[in-house]
């Protein structure tokens, strides 16, 4: 079976917001190598499994198992060192910081050992981000901001990339050319791949596999073209969202 | 090019006239009562009403005049800023800006020699030109180096870290009272104690540090608030070590090498064949605490270019994002106090040896306060900045004391330091509407690729750039 040699491996985690509960029962696993997706709607809680794997908000029940490894209460810094990184909801570059410094950062890690090499690897997919390598990232666009989230993300040299609504409040054309560099990356590089997302059609288009979630429960799950041609999905997200 | 809208100049002049009538018509019914009238009590107890009219004439006239010269100019640099905008699109910056920093460093190093020279030359000899020259070394040279360390110490914690320390003055309070006590029980050394002092007030640092990890912001301001006061009401109470309100007096001043700055056959000037005189000792005190701030100022530029002060600066900027990039911000945190307080500490050592006395009285709260000004009026993180803040503040402030003209304005009971916290409170003012920033508010990169070009902080969002 697929799931034992699943990278991260969920496992009927449930999150609490103080007695809220916002995730019940999760079980999700992504293979290496794979672009898995998780869709739903505003506030069905796929930004907080997001977190939730990096422990902020912790798990109340339930295992996060990465890489064999059970990171369920392991502190999120020593998450992060494990090569999980992500490009967060909401973007959170460092405004004040140059975009190379950004970068930077996000190759802190080694201590900037790859540094020269990788910075040209996100250069080569974002070339936008070479143009503005000076400039404070709190003066990019916003595509400009999701590509230095992503890219910044990449210095991290990750084996599992998260990537939260990166097309949120993106131009149709800028979304393309983010998940175009999503797919290249890869296909290139094997590089195993957890995207949330709001846009059903365009994550789906994208991934492997997808996971539907409803109010903090996953409801369905199976290959994207499945998704795709099923009924229910198409009503809920697809039609719906299209208009 | 744009529409240049030609205003008759009549018009403005009519306008202005009419805004400076109506802003000294307010002036004078806002002032009338508060600065015109004023009740003394006599002998017997009665009180007198008594007028000012002058003050009253001095400030309706200010407000009017300002308002006139505001308006009536205002076309005009609306226009001279339209111009500038036209053509410095991405201007570099002059070369003056660039190498203001050595030049300010070079003048700092040559500032006793200069004093002395000048004032020699105005009192026709050496040794009155040395004497006179006490004063500008000492309350403006060392007084005002005391703040800039500060300053810079506290910008670690709260320019670079954005920690908001309200408190700060409670680790300077440690440094002094290290030295002052070890070194009056015990006998050590100055240079002993300097690094000690540091290093306690590095540990109280890291002992604030813990409990307000989780704080951000405006909690984060009040329990450093209450951190300050705490130490503060310790010195104040535990009399039996620190006693109390009277203060530890009689502390050993700093050697140079040991070699003492006393009038002993032993001391400095008896050495070099010197006439004796108190100037050498506080012209050592200035260059010593030139050279701390220098460390100071080393340190945190050293800092910056290293993973601990990037992660500083990350931290400052979004603490979830750090975090996900492997960041332990626990450490990260405790670091940046435990550092900010160090040098804390050390000006606090060096303040005690300086004074030979310290108490309470020198921690309150508003020198925290004034420290704190400095970083923000300077701009968060610009090490230049907040040392011109810091000059202007401490500068203006020992500066009020010399202007005793004023006196023939204002009557012999004026007393121009009085109305300092009223100048900062303007200053302050002045500045957040001019430049939001600070002084220097862009921040540096402190890494670039092939060229210098950037975007001015102007363009990034308020409160992220």
């Amino acid at each position: 079976m697929s799931e034992n040699k699943a990278l991260l491996r969920i496992e009927n985690v449930e999150t609490y917001y103080g007695n809220i509960r916002a995730l019940s029962g999760v079980t999700v696993h992504a293979n290496p190598g794979e672009i898995v997706t998780l869709i739903g709607a505003n506030g069905a809680g796929k930004s907080t499994l997001m977190m939730t794997i990096f422990g902020m908000p912790r798990a109340r029940t339930g295992r996060i198992i990465f890489d064999g490894k059970d990171i369920t209460q392991m502190p999120t810094h020593e998450i992060a060192r494990l090569r999980i990184a992500q490009s967060p909801e909401g973007r959170r570059i460092f405004p004040r910081m140059t975009v190379q410094e950004n970068l930077q950062m996000g190759a802190s890690l080694d201590n900037l050992q790859h540094f020269d090499e990788d910075s040209r690897m996100v250069f080569d997919l974002f070339p936008r981000l070479k143009e503005r390598i000076n400039q404070r990232g709190g003066t990019l666009s916003g595509g400009e901001q999701q590509m230095l989230a992503i890219g910044r993300a990449l210095m991290a040299r990750p084996r599992l990339l998260l990537l939260d609504e990166p097309s949120l409040g993106l131009a149709p054309l800028i979304i393309k050319h983010i998940f175009e560099a999503i797919k290249a990356l890869n296909k290139n590089t094997g590089l195993t791949v957890f995207l949330v997302e709001q846009n059903a059609f365009g994550a789906l288009k994208l991934a492997d596999r997808g996971y539907v979630m409803v109010n903090g429960i996953v409801t369905m799950s199976g290959s994207s073209a499945d998704l795709l041609a099923d009924p229910e999905v198409r009503a809920a997200y697809l039609e719906g969202g299209r208009h | 090019m744009a529409v240049t809208q030609t205003t008759e100049p009549d018009s403005v002049l009519a306008k202005a006239l009419k805004e400076g009538l109506i802003a000294g018509a307010l002036a004078l019914g806002l002032f009338c009562l508060v600065v015109g009238f004023r009740t003394e009590q006599n002998i017997r107890n009665e009180l007198i009403l008594t007028h000012r009219w002058g003050l009253l004439t001095i400030f309706v006239l200010g407000a009017a005049i300002l308002r006139f010269v505001i308006t009536y100019t205002a076309p005009l640099r609306a226009e001279r800023k339209k111009i500038k905008r036209a053509v410095a699109v991405a201007k570099e910056p002059s070369a003056f800006r660039r190498s203001f920093p050595k030049i300010g460093l070079g003048l700092l190093l040559l500032y006793p020699l200069l004093v002395i020279l000048i004032l020699s030359a105005y009192q026709g000899s050496m040794m009155g030109g040395l004497q006179a020259s006490l004063k500008y070394v000492d309350n403006f040279g060392i007084q005002i180096l005391i703040y800039v360390m500060l300053a810079w110490g506290l910008n670690i914690v709260v320019g670079l870290a954005g920690l908001l320390d309200l408190g700060y003055v409670a680790f300077y309070a440690v440094g002094a009272y290290s030295y002052a006590l070890l070194s009056t029980h015990f006998g050590f050394s100055f240079w002993l104690l300097l690094p000690m002092a540091g290093i306690f007030a590095a540990t109280w640092g890291v002992i604030l540090g813990f409990p307000v990890l989780r704080l951000r912001g405006d909690y984060l301001a009040i329990v450093t608030l209450a951190f300050g006061e705490i130490i503060r009401l310790i010195l104040i109470n535990w009399t039996a070590v620190t006693k109390g309100t009277f203060g530890i007096s009689g502390i050993a001043k700093a050697t140079l090498f040991g070699i003492p700055f006393t009038p002993g056959p032993t001391g400095f000037a008896a050495l070099l064949g010197l006439p004796n005189s108190g100037v050498y000792y506080k012209i050592f005190l200035y260059y010593l605490i030139l050279g701390l701030a220098l460390l100071t100022a080393w340190v945190t530029i050293r800092l910056r270019r290293m993973p601990i002060g990037r992660a500083w600066e990350a931290l400052r900027e979004d603490e979830i994002a750090c975090r996900s990039l492997g960041i332990n911000t626990t450490t990260t945190k405790l670091t940046a106090f435990a550092t900010g307080a160090m040098f804390g500490g050390f000006a606090g050592s060096f303040f005690a040896a300086r004074q030979g006395f310290v108490s309470p009285e020198s921690f309150v709260f508003l020198e925290s306060a004034i420290i704190l000004a400095m970083v923000v009026l300077g701009g968060m993180g610009s090490l230049v900045g907040i040392a011109i803040a810091a000059a202007v503040m401490i500068g203006g402030t020992e500066l009020l004391r010399e202007l005793e003209f004023l006196k023939l304005i204002f009557g012999p009971d004026f007393t121009p330091e009085l109305y300092r916290m009223l100048l900062f409170g303007l200053a302050m003012i002045v500045v957040m509407v001019w430049k939001p920033r600070g002084f220097a508010g862009s921040r540096e990169p402190s890494a670039f690729l092939h060229e210098r070009k950037m975007i001015s902080g102007e363009f990034t969002k308020e409160g992220h750039g």
